[in-house]
């Protein structure tokens, strides 16, 4: 007890230390000349909070675990529903009513509302893909982004050169991003699986460097642009037609209307990750999803049943990367123009964050997750200028507190039908 | 070597042994964790390792499964070498092994465990598993039905479903037993299997090791510290201290060889 | 090779070197925690950076008092950049990391990212995201070579950055080989459960490891501040990345592997954009990052890891 003073003032001064060359002194710089902004009022604040946190810790933290105490009456609620989610009947109907859900919400919803809606279901795509590497395979990569950008300039280039359609490059950026991943994961996954997180975060910032540079195939950073819409079995969604085309509201008789464009867009973005949702569901029973599920757990003991770590690793990295590719080429068709800006680290960080938040393995959380970190900077502007700062906060309080993620996932076990067990 | 009298009286061309090792050692820095072992496992052979801790016994069982690269010697399974393989592909030749500290899937159930260990076996192509073809729904069943087999045999079926991390933990040695007999090995190598057990689950142990090798044709690699168990149940015995084997031999032979006394009843 | 591009190669050793000074400073820092705890501290880069942005400050502070000497400002701009820097390893590692210890391996990785993301918009939000540059302390230099034709130039600030690198790092090696704290970190990334039975604080010798690190890192921010005169709040993610494939060229786990590495990657950089283009510098240190992976994955001096089974 009697050292706590001591040990406040310690905390104070460690604060002050840490504070003041950051916050208490700023350069300013005019032409030549030098000088220094001195701004004591943060620093004095962040010492006076540390000190007093440091001083009070005890009863602090008392305090603090009475009142989580007191709100367990939460847990048979959870309890409850975990148990109607294992039951396959029931797990279906929310699935259901939420699907619904999301496709009639677009026609009663403003157009503004649902444009943001089909950013979100980007990062949801993003997110689901990122979860198959980092959540099921316990495997970090840095360098998502990446992967996006090679199905975004794979749409784009073909759309450019070849004049190939939305949906025949879908697939095709989907084989590129794939393609991408395995050679990157080939080198380095025989190794020990955090030279990944490095080797995929070096990997990001060469690729948007190259897609600066090489100017001739990318555009450098002015990008690609005029890059066509997808079509509805070849039905447009501009006002005229194109040379030889069909528009969607001359087939079927109505007046032209700018919000079919978008709510096809966001019926399309929902299909994808339906889709995407249905794969990872499959691959979650399959012998492949438990095999990433085992090698988080305990590669030695996988190793010694004769399972291929390398393999399954580099499976999941590879299916990883188609997700982020058909995610890309979906974003070039949304956007109709791309740069290298929209593929930075930034990117690659907020994915993860999604991710870290959502709840590492978890569907639902990491939809949840994609679409409050896409909506956030909608409502609050002063967001955006705190958005990094949040994320990394994020990261390393869930890691503390809670790594499972807000949403901890609910894994699709494997039972023996019929013959109970007797009840315990 | 010699072996208990009836055994050897036959002419019969002695075929070649299942595990051959050869001037095996590992180092460790500065140390010499195993000093030029060498021993033969055949065919239908229960052979133990028996030595005091840190003799260099776990990490005999580390060089020939491929976990640790051997510094010198050779590992010969079934004619082929395999000292410079990788402990995945030891695995896929039959050669299996459990770990003096158990390590299942603990937050998987008792089946899935057994589901994994049958991953080489399984259809695992990708496509197949998404549209549930045929194939693969009969892989998926056959899968299952081995795995009751097993888990009936070592007694398990009644937790099935239970998560393997929550299992008392004599259930836990006999699912890892379970694991590895169900990838069909041709040699079982297992870590201390009866530590931690009571004498019952012991006597237990001791008929289903005597079981998998009569009916499931295994020949088993054995380190344990019980000795009435290795002793009524062993073969042949190979007996090491310090990284070095000091005995090979019956387990009547060991029971009196000098050495052998001297390096265990000296210690205690 | 004809006088002038013989001439030419010597100056692009000189820049490569004066670089992989720096690289190797950092990246003793990525190598002593992968050591220790086997973790990638990706915060290590923005330690580097803040070093840089302290080192700034003590110049600019202490120019506005008049002083000019230059071993005083050195001296004193390394003191307190140790002192600064050394603080904010040590408060990462015991919030971020240390109530991780135990966890698996990916947890604390991304507490390490989070540390650097926040970390690096942390300054951005104090000091602000622009450059800030400043007139370089020290210079002048020397000139080699014909009167009319290419000179090799060699300044003094890279004659000091050399001096300071090899003096610490001389420092460093001391301090390991030597102290009763330097047998302990050995001991600790030799077999860290052995060394605690053994009564060693384990805990203890991995906050004084960050320490040291930050304190080679702000060795490196605090010349680089003084070489190029320029800082701002990214610095430390690309000089972080190329500080941690020197620690991998060099074998990751081994002090003069780091060394060793940093001086390979800087003069492969500084070769690459002299002979090739200036942008693809990052990508030849990617390519060799990847090379070294696939040839030899222990490094150029480390010993292949056996994992303990
Ligand atoms: N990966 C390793 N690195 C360093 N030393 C090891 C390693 N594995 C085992 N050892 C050492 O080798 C010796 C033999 O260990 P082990 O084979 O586990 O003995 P046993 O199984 O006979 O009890 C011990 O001194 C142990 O500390
Ligand atoms: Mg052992």
């Amino acid at each position: 007890m009697r050292r706590v003073l001591p040990e406040a003032l310690l905390a104070a001064v460690l604060t002050a230390v840490l504070a003041v060359p950051i916050f208490g002194l700023r350069i300013h710089v005019d032409g030549i000349d030098v000088s220094l902004d001195r701004t004591p009022t943060p620093v004095i604040v962040a010492v006076v909070v540390v000190f007093l946190l440091r001083l009070f810790q005890e009863p602090l933290r008392a305090g603090w675990a009475r009142a989580r105490l007191s709100i367990t009456w939460q847990h048979p609620l959870a309890d409850a529903l975990r148990r109607t989610r294992r039951q396959p009947g029931y797990r279906a109907l929310p699935w259901t009513l939420l699907l619904i859900a999301a496709v009639v919400w677009p026609f009663t919803a403003s157009r503004g509302a649902v444009d943001i809606m089909t950013l979100a279901l980007i990062y949801v795509m993003l997110g689901l893909g990122l979860n198959i590497v980092v959540g099921f395979a316990g495997l970090l990569v840095l360098g998502y982004a990446a992967f996006y950008a090679v199905g975004a300039y794979a749409y784009a280039l073909l759309a450019q050169h070849f004049g190939l359609s939305f949906w025949l490059s879908l697939p095709i950026a989907g084989a590129l991003a794939a393609l991408t991943g395995f050679l990157l994961g080939l080198p380095v996954l025989r190794l020990r699986g955090d030279y990944l997180a490095i080797v995929t975060l070096g990997f990001g910032e060469i690729t948007r460097l190259l897609l600066n540079n090489l100017n001739v195939l990318t555009g450098g950073p002015d990008g690609i642009g005029n890059i066509p819409r997808p079509t509805l079995f070849g039905l447009e969604f501009g006002r005229r037609a194109s040379e030889g085309g069909a528009t969607f509201h001359e087939f079927f008789g109505i007046d032209y209307s700018g919000e079919h464009a978008v709510i096809f867009l966001y019926l399309l973005g929902l299909a994808l990750v339906v889709s995407i949702l249905f794969v990872i569901d499959r691959l979650q029973r399959m012998p492949l999803g438990r095999a990433w599920e085992a090698l988080r757990e305990d590669e030695i003991a996988c190793r010694s049943l004769g399972l291929n770590p390398t393999v399954i690793k580099l499976s999941a990295l590879t299916l990883s990367a188609v997700f982020a590719g058909l995610a890309g080429a979906f974003f070039a068709a949304r956007q109709g123009y791309i740069n290298p800006e929209s593929f930075t680290f930034i990117e690659s960080a907020m994915v993860l964050a999604i991710v870290v938040l959502g709840g590492m393995g978890s569907q639902f959380g990491i939809m949840l997750a994609a679409i409050a970190i896409t909506a956030l900077p909608e409502l609050a502007r002063e967001f955006n200028e705190y958005r990094m700062l949040a994320f990394g906060l994020v990261m390393v309080l869930m890691m503390i507190w809670r790594p499972q993620g807000l949403v901890p996932a609910v894994r699709p076990r494997l039972e023996l039908p019929e013959r109970s067990e007797p009840a315990p | 070597m010699s072996r208990s009298l009836g055994k050897t009286a036959a002419a019969e061309p002695t075929p070649s042994p299942l595990l051959e090792v050869r001037g095996l050692s590992m180092r460790f820095g500065g140390l010499l964790a195993v000093d030029t072992v060498n021993f033969d496992v055949r065919r239908d052979q229960i052979f133990a390792i028996i030595g005091p801790n840190g003799a260099g016994k776990t990490t005999v069982f580390n060089c020939v499964g491929g976990f640790y690269r051997p510094t010198t010697g050779s590992v010969t399974l079934d004619g082929q070498p395999i000292h410079h393989l990788s402990s995945h592909r030891i695995a896929r030749l039959g050669l299996v092994r459990t770990f003096q500290n158990v390590r299942l899937f603990k937050t998987m159930t008792v089946v899935e465990n057994l589901l994994i260990s049958q991953h080489t076996q399984l259809e695992t192509r990708l496509l197949h598993g998404l549209f549930k073809t045929p194939n693969y729904r009969r892989a998926e069943a056959e899968a299952l039905e081995r795995a009751v087999f097993w888990l009936d045999k070592v007694g398990l079926l009644p937790v099935a479903n239970r998560e393997a991390g929550n299992l008392a933990y004599g259930q836990q040695r006999r699912l890892e037993i379970a694991r590895c007999m169900i990838t069909h090995p041709k040699l079982l190598m297992l870590d201390e299997p009866a530590a931690g057990l009571n004498p019952q689950e012991t006597r237990d142990l001791d008929r289903l090791i005597n079981d998998l090798r009569a009916e499931h044709g295994v020949a088993v690699l054995l380190i344990e510290h019980d000795m009435s168990l290795v002793m009524g149940i062993s073969d042949e015995i190979l007996v090491m201290e310090y990284g070095r084997p000091i005995a090979t031999g019956t387990p009547d032979e060991i029971r009196s060889d000098p050495r052998v006394i001297k390096a265990y009843l000296g210690e205690e | 090779m004809s006088g002038s591009s013989l001439l030419e190669f010597i100056q692009q050793a000189i820049n490569g070197l004066t670089l992989g000074s720096i690289y190797a400073l950092i990246a003793i820092g990525y190598t002593m925690v992968y050591g220790i705890i086997g973790m990638i501290n990706f915060a290590h880069g923005e330690i580097y950076m803040i070093g840089a942005y302290v080192g700034l400050l003590v110049i600019t502070v202490l120019g506005l008092f008049g002083v000019d000497s230059i071993s005083l400002i050195l001296l004193a701009t390394l003191a307190v950049s140790i002192l600064v820097t050394g603080s904010y390893g040590w408060t990462v590692e015991r919030l971020a990391y240390r109530p991780l210890r135990g966890s698996p391996r990916l947890v604390p990785l991304i507490s390490a990212i989070g540390v650097s993301i926040f970390l690096q918009n942390y300054v951005q939000l104090g000091q602000g995201a622009r450059d800030v540059s400043m007139q370089p302390v020290l210079t002048g230099g020397w000139r080699f070579g014909p009167e009319d034709g290419f000179q090799v130039y060699l300044s003094y600030m890279q004659v000091l950055i050399a001096a300071v690198t090899v003096v610490s790092m001389t420092v460093l090696t001391l301090f390991i080989s030597r102290s009763r704290m330097g047998r302990a970190c050995r001991a600790c990334s030799q077999d860290r459960a052995m060394a605690n039975l053994l009564g060693i604080d384990t805990d203890r010798v991995i906050a004084l490891t960050f320490v040291l690190g930050a304190a080679l890192a702000a060795v490196a921010g605090v010349l680089v501040s003084m070489y190029y005169g320029l800082v701002n709040p990214f610095i430390g993610f690309i000089a972080g990345l190329k500080a941690f494939t020197a620690a991998v060229l060099g074998g990751i786990g081994s002090i003069p592997g780091a060394m060793l590495g940093g001086v390979v990657l800087g003069l492969a950089e500084s070769f690459a954009s002299a002979y090739l283009r200036t942008e693809y510098k990052d990508v030849v240190a990617f390519a060799l990052l990847i090379g070294v992976l696939l040839v030899r994955p222990s490094g150029l001096l480390g010993r292949p890891d056996v994992e303990k089974v």
